[in-house]
């Protein structure tokens, strides 16, 4: 905005310059190169603000064109009119000015179209910028809802198993049918319940795994076996939920329903200076596995989970030992009671 | 008359629920019982049975993969917690699909639907059936074959190239060449266009094996892969291999 200010004003101060040279008096220069001009800033404004709600296509760069012949018509016809009416008897005046028009139409083309051209790329830059912004933010959003889908995919599956064991239960050992059922309950209402949001404690966390890996030991208790290692100190850190049931299920996916074999799947935690770090362990199918496109989906979303909420993408690391897959997670631990509600 | 049964599933609670189900049909003779697909296809060549129960999603290879080792494969009832919509596409080409948990009179009318469909046809036409299922993306990555009594699972990048022998399609890998009992035109509906080109009547190229396009005779080209294979290039495939190169 000043160095637009500026300009204009050099521009005023080098028309009336030009005009004192030609023979008019400073007074009379002064007063014709401020009509004129601010006129010409308020066409300039004009073509500005068209510009900003209507932003002519690329095709129809003539009709550009034709509004700053007519604005600049219109602006020299007020102009002349309003010199006239200060001047219109100074014969002096006349006699100066009469034939500086085609200079000063000319110059007021080039101020006009020039305000215009920069209008233009200007808004038409905006405008862009616009729709990246709302290209990004709809992917983004698409993004999103893909996540969920493919978060909610080993659910139903994971339930209608489940349902199936009951079912098969019912007969034959209906005391641990019962059992089932109510561990399923349980399990199902610690997921509804947590928001994505909130922060818990990771004993909370551990309990509602433990549910979850029982529940997979009634329907495959002859080859999966579990080890839960935490330290006492650990369990009582916090962690955003629901965080560590993806690479639950990552490890059961490929630990549990992808080998034929006996499966130990391991969780340990460690409270190390403060820090929460977690370690879940499985074994993988080498065959199989070489087919699979990179890590799994329970994996890339814990991961951007992390990002979403610390910023980081070096929390989680993951290693494969021969046919042994390992998860390292470490959780910064939210200490002010502030940040537990804005993360 | 006697049948013979198979019931395939990883979880020894969902065959229980078979079999309780089986109960009511004595005519139905349960022969054996599997834990995953390998041990299927070794029951149903040792058994030949009329009719197997089927679970689609195992350890190692899915359900329908285990059919496609298979020759002349028996009649099928599929048992899964998949849902209803995946298993539409499959409505029409099997003789039943039961969705866990399911009830004995759902079971029943699964087994009255085979009895119908096995007076009149002797071999399940299970073609369609696998080739719907081969667009699944669970099973969009690899390849399964069978060699000697082995099972191979390939996944897809590591194919160089597809060629048609008679009545199978040698796949080729850096390992070796694997026969399966196929058509190309089967694998030009199956695998992605993106990443397999059919160049000529009987060649399907990985398009990231190729190294350059080189001419040959007059009006044809040979596709030199990294391994130093030359792959025919007809004149109808050159252009489509132009068109996914990009060029």
């Amino acid at each position: 905005m000043i160095p637009f200010c500026i300009s204009w004003f050099i521009w005023i101060c080098v028309q009336q310059l030009a005009l004192y040279q030609m023979g008019l008096n400073w007074f009379e220069a002064l007063t014709d190169s401020i009509v004129s001009n601010s006129l010409l800033i308020y066409v300039s404004m004009l073509m500005f603000t068209i510009l900003r709600f209507y932003l002519p296509r690329t095709n129809s760069v003539l009709n550009l064109f034709m509004w700053v012949m007519i604005l600049t018509t219109g602006w020299f016809f007020a102009t002349d009119k309003l010199l006239d009416l200060i001047y219109g008897s100074n014969q002096h005046y006349q006699s100066i000015v009469k034939n500086t028009w085609p200079i000063r139409f000319a110059i007021g083309f080039l101020i006009n179209g020039g305000i215009s051209v920069i209008g233009y790329a200007y808004f038409n830059w905006q405008e862009r910028a616009e729709t990246e912004k709302k290209k990004t933010e709809a992917e983004q959003l698409t993004k999103e809802a893909e996540l969920y889908k493919l978060r909610q995919q080993l659910q139903p599956h994971f339930l209608f198993n489940a349902l199936n064991s009951i079912n098969a239960l019912i007969g034959s050992r209906p005391a641990e049918a019962r059992n089932m059922v109510q561990q399923l309950s349980e399990f199902l209402r610690s997921t509804l319940k947590k928001e994505e949001q909130q922060w818990v404690k990771l004993e909370e966390e551990v309990h509602s795994l433990q549910l979850y890996l029982e529940i997979e030991k009634v329907r495959f208790g002859h080859r999966l076996s579990t080890r839960i290692e935490m330290d006492a100190d650990a369990l009582q850190l916090q962690i955003p939920a629901l965080l560590l049931q993806p690479l639950v299920e990552n490890a059961i996916k490929f630990g549990l329903y992808d080998t034929t074999g006996d499966t130990l799947i391991s969780l340990k935690a460690i409270n190390e200076k403060g820090e929460l770090f977690i370690e879940v362990e499985n074994p993988f199918d080498i065959e199989t596995a070489a087919a699979q496109k990179g890590t799994g989906f329970g994996i890339s979303s814990v991961q951007r989970r992390l990002y979403l909420l610390f910023e980081r993408n070096d929390l989680l690391q993951t290693e494969t030992k021969e046919n042994i897959f390992i998860t390292r997670v470490k959780v910064p631990q939210p200490y002010l009671p502030g940040a537990l509600k804005k993360v | 008359m006697h049948y013979k049964v198979l019931i395939i599933d990883d979880e020894p609670l969902a065959r229980s629920i078979v079999k309780e189900c089986l109960q009511p049909y004595p005519q139905l003779q349960l022969v054996e019982e599997c834990n995953n697909g390998f041990e299927g296809v070794k029951a149903i060549q040792q058994h030949q049975p009329d009719l197997i129960f089927l679970d689609i999603q195992m350890p190692k290879i899915t359900g329908f993969e285990m059919l496609e080792l298979i020759e002349n494969p028996p009649h099928v009832i599929f048992t899964t917690a998949f849902d209803e919509y995946a298993m539409q596409a499959f409505e029409a080409h099997a003789i039943d699909y039961l969705l866990k948990p399911f009830s004995q009179q759902r079971f029943d009318k699964a087994i009255s639907k085979w009895m119908e469909i096995s007076k009149t046809t002797t071999a399940a036409s299970t073609d369609q059936l696998l080739k719907e299922a081969a667009k699944h993306p669970l099973q969009q990555e690899r390849i399964v074959v069978k060699t000697g009594t082995k099972i191979k699972i390939i996944p897809l990048h590591e194919i160089h190239y597809l060629e048609a022998a008679d009545d199978y399609v040698k796949i080729i890998t850096a390992e070796g060449s694997f026969l399966k009992k196929q058509t190309m035109s089967y694998f030009e509906d199956v695998l992605s266009t993106a990443l397999f080109v059919r160049t000529h009547r009987s060649y399907m190229v990985n398009m990231q094996q190729i190294t350059r396009i080189d001419p040959y005779e007059k009006e044809n080209h040979v596709a030199v892969l990294k391994s130093g294979a030359n792959i025919p290039v007809s004149r109808a495939g050159y252009p489509k291999l132009k068109m996914v190169l990009g060029l």
